[in-house]
């Protein structure tokens, strides 16, 4: 069997290789090469250098938009590990009624983010003016509390099952041993259980941020940038710069946004995986 | 060893077929059918009358062997989706833009159709859009709007129809309502709601009376820069919608739609601003002709005596001039035939409303009719000129202002800025 597939690998991999190529590779080698061009429809596309790279970091509103996301990314982060460990913890010891908890959690996941946005618009606005305080729309740091509970709702869930497998897969002998040494809880859970869990610390982290830099379909629904693009982040300013304006050469500046955006998030989730990463420990 | 070699190339084989069958087949069914006589493919704009087209469509390939094709673009999504269709092997032949404006994104897909039997069928030289000598859309839909209004109700105010004949009039009603609020059980108007969904009724709709009545003092019909002269007017009318609503201003912000059409629906307000296409839904909800009418938008400009309600369109039919010979001949006739025949009339008209070709069906939409009697009566209508706008940045960005002026976080002044500034700089950034 190994021989065979030593062998014939290449035809196990076709299948998948020439769907990723069809539907990535080429969409992204194009997409680059269109961000040098004046276009409309992909088929009339002319060739106008780095212009478009020149507005897109030429535009305040874009790198407003940069700031914002990037201020998301690291607070929804922090608060959905946080929240989502420490749930996860709560569950994994034996509690009644933690597999009613844990489903009860992972539900908020199930439901889509255009959705979500809507319903958590209505509840907020609300709120806010229940509490006499000016609506999501009007108010950028109100939009920023709102898309963060949000996310946060909508995410923990998920990354306390990660967790939960994570924390589950340890195995007792140690945390036993450790008793037995004479370690404390806490000494419990920071020098055995998070060094053992730091796998999971590490996909968590790596689907939050890029999660939070992505963010699109909250923004739109909960907020839709208002007020005057003061909620806006990155994706839904590409878009608007793709669809709200009239003439060519806005597809081009869109164009070069996405590229950018597309090269930060890599960037910043490579960092991220390696800082991670080199804190895990051979089991 | 050798059976299970066998085994996993078979899969592999199997795995392959199927994805390769996958991408194949979607290809395959739309080929069919383009045997000589071409075929047409509309990329629809009004999910409501999705379902119209669909059964108009299917009745025409009976009657001529033609295939035509519908597919509907969801609710405001249609840039994007003619975008993505337009360069496929199988394109859109007939497609539609809004306006000057959205014709600048599409201009080199349209068809010259100057002289086809389409052109040839409008009442008016007015309805076509030209870009520069030719023409490059048809208009399909003429559509009004005003201030709707609940005559049962305003009678039980003390008021009739007559009452109101300019903005002083309007202001002194709407004002004597809010004050007889609590003893009436009514308000004057429905929330002026500045969410997504309804925002476009004062930041594109309403925005159309300063333009019209600036284009009107100038005698032009677009500009680079626009001098604000009527705004003063502008906020008259939008501070009487936001203090004589049946809500806080402050709470505008998240107020939909639906939510001002329920409470119109519902006797909760007398006025209403919105269009014709609004009729199908008010008595959908149970309100009948002898509750409602439509009157002008009185801002206090112009000659009001003679002022009508805002009528025009912003609906134009393209074809694709990338299509084959065939496929454009092939459209141009089945949508002559759309507009001449009993069936593709009756459709329209009941669907769509009015449509400025000469064998249009008769409506039965009231505030169509409250237009055509205002324009028999001599009165000017007010022509559609927010399609002139340079972008939907500039409306997002008198949106956002309004909504903040009318919750008290902005001033008006920073309208004026939106509207006047915003004005010229997305006209230069989208003209350079």
């Amino acid at each position: 069997m190994e021989k065979a597939i030593r062998k014939y690998w290449p035809i196990f991999v076709l299948p998948t290789l020439a769907a990723f190529c069809v539907g990535f590779i080429y969409p992204f080698v194009q997409g680059l090469y269109l961000s040098f061009c004046k276009f409309n429809t992909i088929k009339k596309a002319t060739f106008n250098g780095l212009d478009n790279y020149a507005y897109a970091l030429g535009d305040g509103e874009f790198w407003h938009s940069f700031w914002f996301t990037a201020l998301f990314t690291v607070i929804s982060t922090v608060l959905i590990n946080v929240i989502a460990f420490t749930i996860a913890l709560a569950l994994t010891s034996k509690i009644k009624g933690s597999n009613l908890f844990r489903t009860v959690f992972f539900m908020p996941n199930l439901i889509g983010g255009i959705v979500l946005g809507y319903i958590w618009q209505i509840l907020l606005n609300c709120v806010l003016s229940i509490l006499e305080k000016p609506l999501l729309a009007l108010n950028a740091t109100y939009g920023f509390i709102g898309l963060t509970i949000l996310m946060c709702w909508q995410q923990i869930g998920y990354m306390m099952i990660i967790y939960i497998a994570g924390l589950q897969s340890i195995s007792n002998d140690y945390i036993e041993a450790a008793k037995i040494d004479g370690a404390t809880n806490r000494q419990i859970l920071f020098k055995v259980k998070i060094p053992n869990v730091m796998p999971s610390i590490t996909i968590c982290s790596f689907l939050t941020i890029t999660n939070g830099f992505k963010l699109f379909d909250q923004n739109l629904a909960l907020t839709g940038g208002e007020p005057a693009h003061a909620s806006e982040m990155l994706a839904l300013n590409i878009y608007n710069t793709f669809y709200s304006r009239s003439g060519p050469q806005w597809k081009g500046y869109g164009q070069a946004k996405a590229v950018i955006f597309c090269i930060m998030v890599i960037l910043i989730s490579m960092i991220q995986l390696k800082f991670t990463k080199s804190k895990e420990v051979q089991q | 060893m050798r059976r299970k070699k066998v085994l996993a190339l078979g899969l592999v084989a199997m795995m392959a077929t199927a994805v390769f069958a996958g991408c194949g087949s979607s290809n395959g069914s739309s080929e069919s059918g383009s045997a000589d006589g071409g075929q047409v493919y509309y990329l629809n704009f009004k999910p409501e009358a999705d379902e119209a087209w669909q059964e108009i469509a299917k009745q025409y390939t009976e009657e001529t062997g033609v295939p035509v094709t519908v597919i509907t673009a969801a609710s405001g999504t249609y840039e994007e989706t003619l975008s993505s269709e337009i360069i496929k092997d199988e394109a859109p032949t007939l497609f539609q833009v809004n306006g000057p404006v959205g014709l600048a994104n599409w201009k080199d897909y349209c068809y010259d159709l100057k002289g086809s039997s389409l052109y040839d069928e409008l009442t008016s030289d007015s309805f076509a859009l030209y870009d520069g000598d030719a023409v490059a859309g048809i208009a399909y839909v003429i559509e009004s709007y005003g201030i709707i209004v609940n005559t049962e109700l305003l009678s039980k105010a003390g008021y009739s129809l007559d009452d109101i004949k300019s903005f002083d009039d309007l202001k002194k009603v709407a004002e004597d309502i809010t004050a007889r609020k609590s003893e009436l059980g009514f308000s004057a108007f429905t929330s002026a709601g500045m969410d997504g969904s309804s925002d476009w009724r004062f930041k594109t709709h309403l925005a159309n009376l300063p333009i019209y009545f600036e284009y009107q003092d100038k005698g032009i019909d677009s500009t680079d820069a626009i001098e604000g002269k009527y705004l003063d007017n502008y906020k008259a009318i939008f501070d009487l919608y936001i203090n004589n609503a049946t809500c806080d201003p402050a709470d505008l912000a998240g107020k939909t739609g639906d939510d001002a059409e329920n409470e119109f629906a519902t006797g909760e307000a007398v006025f209403y601003q919105n269009g014709s296409w609004e009729y199908s839904n008010l008595t959908d909800k149970g309100m009948t002709d002898d509750q409602l009418a439509m009157i002008p938008i009185y801002v206090g400009a112009g000659d009001e005596a003679n002022q009508g309600l805002c009528t025009g369109t912003e609906n134009y039919w393209c074809v694709n001039s990338e299509a084959s010979e065939e496929d454009i001949q092939a459209t141009i006739d089945f949508l002559t035939w759309m507009v001449t025949s009993d069936a593709g009339t009756k459709m329209l008209s009941k669907q769509i409303g009015v449509i400025p070709f000469k064998n249009a069906a008769d409506t039965n939409n009231l505030f169509v009719l409250n237009d055509r009697k205002y324009t028999e009566d001599g009165k000017t209508p007010v022509s559609w000129n927010f399609t002139t706008m340079p972008s939907e940045e500039w409306k997002n960005g008198v949106g956002s202002a309004l909504t903040a002026y009318a919750a008290g976080t902005g001033s008006w002044d920073d309208v004026v800025t939106a509207f006047v500034d915003g004005w010229a700089s997305e006209y230069a950034a989208n003209n350079n």
